[in-house]
């Protein structure tokens, strides 16, 4: 009864034998990481307030049963968070660790003060790096946008905020309009829709000082300049094509979205929307999962996804971030080292993508179907994502006083909203801000 | 002998420095950890606020000697002298309304009436409200086509308003506010001063047939001005540092039209880190709220003169 050993199970076992140096050389290295080196140290972790955030505050006990490192961690609202780590980090002795930095805000402020460490240097050495840290896995625009102009890489990026189209599906497909192309297209549909008598209007956006100029940057992208500084970082936001920003800007904001717009941020835009008073939203990708929130939306399930329309010469979506970066000063780099990796390996990575928290800054998830098909979001919303992902440009420009040229800028731009001729206040903003650049850049 | 002498000449040197003896000298220890509380908390903030404000001082940057120059600049600087105009519209509607509703109020909850004492209860509950949470909740109420504000002006057939979104109405909308949450302060003291009012008065006037506006007139304002300076002292000082709802419900805006002083000084501060700039704001800011006391000051020395 008993059988010899048949040519099948010889060339299985052959192939095991071939098969197993890789994977005793994997195992061994799985194995060789430590992730306990750091056990008993505690170290503190300051996060901006968002949901990105809160899945890792929510998880952080997943990391420390893995290290042995305890983690006191805060999340602080967005502006309040900026100052507290500025003056923290400006007193020398900063109380955290690992900090949250949006790069679109503090990424040259940070680079140039040398706040935070080179983390190339802690990437090397494989002792502290996870062989499955994988870091070909991170998309180079997000590489590209935690990388200093010197070369060095004083951040790991977490998230990549890219403004998208949200639009109402109901109200488009009542009028039978489809979703936007073109900017213009995008206006002459916004004006279609537009019912002031039933209170629904064809669009909504920020009209506030500050927070309205990232969505004039994203019709400035679609433009033969597409900056705000050229080549040799002067200000260009008094230039023709600046000025069709400025105008188309005006014209949506003035003619088809509702009256009190200029006092309108990113809350009271995502209120109305959320009404189902607005067909149009351009906006970041974040405020995703509050539409889709059936205690709280009117228009959950019938919110359309699509990427920001095409410019008259460019097709690009304004793209912002967030990084960690672990504290120059810290004397615990090392559990940083090993809380940075962890916050942005895969598992957390996909977290981010399939709640709807924003858009990893890692490619994996993207790619993970199975993830993709349960998630409660349609396939429209993550095929919006990567496409904006392939056509994404800095939304802001990378400078130290970028509050002042927000704040400059933004108070023209509303009073466009009010009436006032776009290249007037757009000429007088530029040379408001144009020293304050020259000074800042001077002192670089 | 000499030791009797010794023992003399000792009682005479004794005496001589006890009699002599400062003891001021001695009391100065117990006053030093109050002046060391003064120094860190008062006199150093102050000398370097003075200090920086004559640098070119960036945080995260160096800093530099410029001078007067951060104060030349202010004087130069529109969007500076236009946050003092805003600041001073502010303040002014910001006192005036809550001290008249306050004085009506106050001379309403005198009188005896049934549930007196649940209707105080109520007009002071604004007072307790944190400032911020007051913001939050105005917010939502501003909002131009969500808002119950806009709402209720409907039902009346009232046309709606912009509030906080436009920047005609923004600065009326926030001493709205205002008015709302510290009128009933201004009743409290007001109230207090009116319930320490002598009854005589008032009886000689109503034997004299003294109608009830002028008793109101010429008794009851003339004794209740010494409380009238102190709610115009306190609602001032609290107007003119207003910043908190001011910052949640608009954050300076739409544009600029309620970027008052503090608010300018916050951003060019903790927004755009220009330290040595906003030191300077700091000094002319104080120079004003200093000019201003004196007036006030001046007022309630001539109220209490009279």
């Amino acid at each position: 009864m008993t059988r010899g050993i048949t040519r099948r199970t010889a060339l299985t076992a052959g192939a095991g034998l071939l098969a197993a140096p890789p994977i005793v050389r994997e195992a061994n290295a799985q194995s060789r990481f430590d992730w306990k080196r750091f056990a008993g140290e505690r170290i503190e972790v300051s996060l901006t307030a968002n949901p990105r955030s809160q899945i890792l505050i929510q998880n952080q006990r997943e990391f420390e049963e893995l290290t042995g490192i305890r983690v006191g961690s805060e999340q602080i609202p967005e502006q309040q968070h900026r100052q507290k780590f500025v003056i923290e980090f400006a007193s020398g002795r900063p109380s955290f660790d690992v900090i949250s930095i949006s790069l679109h805000v503090n990424k040259r402020q940070v680079g140039r003060a040398r706040w935070t460490t080179d983390i190339r240097a802690l990437m090397a050495d494989a002792s502290i790096t996870d062989p499955e840290f994988d870091f070909a896995d991170f998309g180079a625009g997000a590489v590209a946008y935690s990388t200093q102009a010197d070369g060095r890489m004083d951040t790991l990026p977490e998230f990549t905020d890219y403004f998208i189209l949200y639009y109402n599906k109901e109200l488009l497909e009542a009028k039978n309009i489809r979703p936007p192309q073109t900017f213009d297209e995008m206006y002459d549909s916004a004006m279609r829709l537009n019912d002031p008598s039933r209170q629904i209007f064809g669009n909504v956006g920020r009209g506030l000082r500050n927070a309205n100029v990232v969505l004039w940057s994203s019709f400035l992208l679609g433009t033969q300049q597409r900056d705000c500084l050229d080549d040799q970082r002067r200000l260009i936001t008094d230039t023709p094509d600046a000025i069709w920003a400025g105008e188309f800007y005006k014209k949506l904001l003035r003619d088809c979205s509702p009256p009190g717009v200029s006092g309108f941020n990113w809350n009271e835009s995502q209120t109305t929307f959320m009404q189902g008073r607005a067909a149009f939203w351009l906006d970041g990708v974040g405020f995703a999962t509050p539409l889709e929130d059936r205690a709280r939306s009117r228009v959950a399930g019938k919110v359309g996804y699509a990427v920001v329309p095409r410019g008259p010469a460019h097709h690009h979506c304004a793209m912002f971030g967030t990084a960690l970066g672990i504290s120059e000063a810290s004397r615990k780099k090392g559990a940083a080292w090993l809380y940075t990796q962890w916050a942005v390996n895969k598992t957390n990575q996909l977290r981010f993508l399939t709640s709807g928290a924003g858009a990893p800054a890692r490619t994996s998830p993207y790619r993970n179907e199975e993830a993709i098909r349960n998630s409660r979001f349609s396939r429209e919303y993550f095929a919006t994502l990567i496409e904006s992902a392939r056509i994404s440009r800095p939304g802001l420009p990378e400078i130290v006083p970028v509050t002042e040229f927000r704040d400059t800028i933004g108070a023209a731009l509303t009073s466009t909203i009010g009436g006032a001729d776009v290249a007037t206040e757009l000429k007088r903003a530029t040379e408001a801000f144009r020293p304050v650049l020259e000074a800042s850049e001077r002192a670089a | 002998m000499d030791s009797a002498a010794s023992l003399a000449g000792t009682a005479a040197a004794g005496a001589i420095p006890r009699r002599r003896r400062n003891y001021a000298r001695q009391y100065w220890w117990f006053v030093v950890p109050c002046g060391a509380v003064v120094i860190a908390t008062i006199i150093f903030p102050w000398v370097f606020t003075l200090y920086m404000s004559v640098h070119e001082w960036k945080l995260g940057g160096g800093r530099s000697w410029v001078g007067f120059a951060n104060y030349a600049k202010l004087v130069e600087d529109e969007r500076f002298l236009l946050s003092i105009l805003r600041t001073l519209y502010f303040t002014a509607l910001s006192v005036l309304i809550p001290m008249v509703l306050g004085l009506l109020a106050a001379l309403a909850f005198h009188r005896k009436f049934p549930l007196r004492g649940l209707a105080r209860t109520v007009f002071i509950l604004p007072m307790m409200a944190t400032p911020v949470a007051v913001a939050l909740v105005w917010t939502m109420m501003f909002h131009p086509q969500l808002g119950v504000l806009n709402w209720l002006l409907q039902q009346v057939g009232i046309p709606p308003s912009m509030w906080v979104y436009a920047a005609d109405t923004v600065i009326p909308t926030l001493v709205m506010v205002e008015v709302w949450h510290w009128t009933p302060l201004v009743m409290l003291i007001l109230l207090g001063g009116l319930a320490s009012l002598p009854i005589d008065p008032y009886e000689a006037a109503k034997i004299d047939g003294a109608t009830p506006l002028q008793a109101f007139w010429h008794i009851t304002l003339p004794l209740l001005a010494p409380f009238l300076v102190v709610a115009l002292i306190i609602r001032t000082i609290d107007a003119l540092k207003a910043f908190d709802t001011i910052y949640v419900i608009t954050q300076g805006g739409p544009g600029t039209a309620s970027e008052t002083i503090n608010i300018f000084l916050y951003l060019q501060a903790f927004a755009y880190y220009n330290l040595g700039y906003a030191s300077a704001v700091v000094v002319v800011f104080f120079a004003i709220i200093i000019a201003l006391a004196m007036v006030l000051l001046w007022t309630r020395a001539r109220v209490k003169d009279a």
